[in-house]
């Protein structure tokens, strides 16, 4: 017998009005306005592009905003908003060589042309509370060089390259598989595993990263370049026919130098892992880049030893969104389920008395 | 029309006070906001892959001197995309010396002077190595 239950309807309106309330904070204090959320807030506004899979600043504010800071919530709502949009093509490939760069640093190598640009960066601060940041700040204006950087700067990886000390960056021609038009199937590709890692969890990632640094599936990494900074984007729709530049957004690469592969017909060589995420995001970048790696277990014939080379269940557990939702059903009502696991447990109960 | 999408709203909007339409203006598609997904490659000329999807509007117009114009342009700025095209139309018309000069030519300025200050901070990040000599030559 199924009895279905109403009800609740003015607990829940009632429930959503605290929630507005809660939102707002206290009314004495000034109302956060979406352009504080982005200018101030940016990496969060990076994060919930990033794993909401939308780049639009605004509308990951909005959605920050409207989350009260929780960022699953908002990449969850970012998500959602984008099952409205009609897609209109697919961008020729980003290129990184035409990036302007704010922030390019290598690990691998000191000297490199074009230098080590360190950027809007944590890295060297003393991570000590600023208490001077509790009152409001005068503007910092940062310095300027009189020289800009150059316009194009070589990648690192290619410097390898060009001696062959690295395995090739090359493409098989095959098309890129989009997991939003087709679901993931295993065993995955390269370009299926990046586009999932590119919008998974950071810290589910980081921790899958981690645990490869730990020796849960060690590939011995050298960060060969990072860089942020703005890349063109292009479009080419079909009823113009030709190519036009449509923006510019913010990027963060990462280039990882790995454990070196050989065979019996290619000598010994560097392998590679790659990350790149919206807006500044470098541990993500990192993380995905030291996944990605692991991930080529099998292309390298490597042992798998660690979950960070299970594609099966990095894969299926690194989207938020999914992990959320699955885990927060568990709260909606189970009324039914849980009588039927009740009435079972008092049967054998009864059953082990007689 | 570069330019115009690499412009800023806040760039680009003081800058059209003294454009002058031909009338009647006919939007053959008014500005419709969607996404374009964008794709990358596992380093240079890598494997492509697709990274995630940005927000994109869209528009087609007809000035009363004959010429469609559209555009494309990343966000959900409609009045940018309104613009855009409506100059894109412009630039092929009569008007296009009087865009050119009152509107891309200051803009590219302006732009020029943005991406310079931008990278102007940025090399001012770039490190200095030096070399500390130990002990007797």
């Amino acid at each position: 017998m199924y009895v279905a239950v109403k009800g609740g309807e003015k607990a829940i309106d009632a429930a959503h009005e605290y929630l507005a309330e809660k939102r707002r904070g206290d009314a004495a204090s000034p109302e956060l306005s979406i352009a504080q959320i982005d200018g101030q807030l940016a990496l969060a506004v990076d994060r919930v592009m990033a794993e909401g899979s939308l780049y639009d600043r605004e509308l990951a504010a909005l959605a920050i905003k409207q989350a009260r800071g929780d960022l699953i919530e908002a990449i969850f709502l970012l998500r959602a908003h984008r099952t409205t949009l009609a897609r209109f093509g697919t961008s020729l490939p980003l290129n990184m060589n035409a990036m302007r760069i704010s922030r390019r640093i290598s690990a691998a190598f000191k000297d490199i042309p074009g230098g080590q640009v360190l950027g809007p960066t944590f890295d060297y601060t003393h991570r000590l509370l600023d208490s001077s940041l509790l009152a409001d700040q005068e503007p910092v204006r940062a310095a300027s060089a009189d020289v800009p950087l150059a316009a194009s700067i070589p990648r690192v990886l290619e410097l390898l390259g060009q001696e062959g000390l690295i395995e090739p960056a090359a493409d098989d021609g095959q098309p890129a598989g989009d997991i939003t038009e087709e679901p993931l199937d295993f065993p995955s590709t390269r370009d299926r595993r990046l586009q999932v890692l590119a919008r998974g969890d950071e810290g589910f990632l980081l921790s899958l990263a981690y645990s490869t640094q730990r020796g849960y599936g060690r590939n011995h990494p050298f960060v060969g370049e990072i860089r942020f900074g703005c890349v063109p984007v292009s479009i080419c729709p079909e009823e113009l026919g030709f190519e036009i530049y449509i923006g510019e957004i913010e990027v963060t690469e990462c280039e990882m130098i790995n454990q070196f592969h050989g065979t019996a017909d290619v000598p010994p060589q560097f392998t590679r892992g790659y990350g790149l995420v919206f807006g500044q995001l470098e541990r993500k970048a990192m993380s995905m880049a030291l996944v990605d790696r692991a991930l080529r277990v099998a292309e390298f014939a490597e042992d798998q030893i660690g979950p960070a080379q299970d594609e099966e269940f990095v894969l299926s557990h690194c989207d938020n969104v999914q992990a959320t939702g699955f885990v927060e059903h568990l709260k909606l009502p189970h009324y039914v389920d849980f009588q039927a696991e009740l009435a079972l447990l008092r049967t054998l109960r009864k059953e082990r008395e007689t | 029309m570069g330019l115009i999408a690499r412009a800023k709203w806040s760039e680009l909007a003081p800058l059209l006070d003294e454009l002058e339409i031909p009338a009647p203006v006919e939007w053959l598609r008014p500005p419709e906001m969607g996404m374009v997904m964008l794709k990358a490659r596992a380093g240079d000329g890598g494997k492509a892959f697709h990274m995630g999807e940005a927000t994109v509007t869209r528009c087609v117009v007809r000035i009363g001197s004959g010429e469609t114009g559209f555009s494309y342009l990343l966000g959900r700025n409609a009045d940018h995309a309104r613009f855009a095209a409506l100059l894109d139309a412009l630039l092929q018309s009569a008007h296009k010396e009087f865009v050119q000069a009152k509107v891309l030519s200051p803009l590219s300025g302006l732009i020029a002077e943005r991406e310079l200050m931008q990278s102007r901070k940025a090399a001012a990040t770039k490190v200095d190595f030096f070399t500390l000599v130990r002990g007797e030559g």
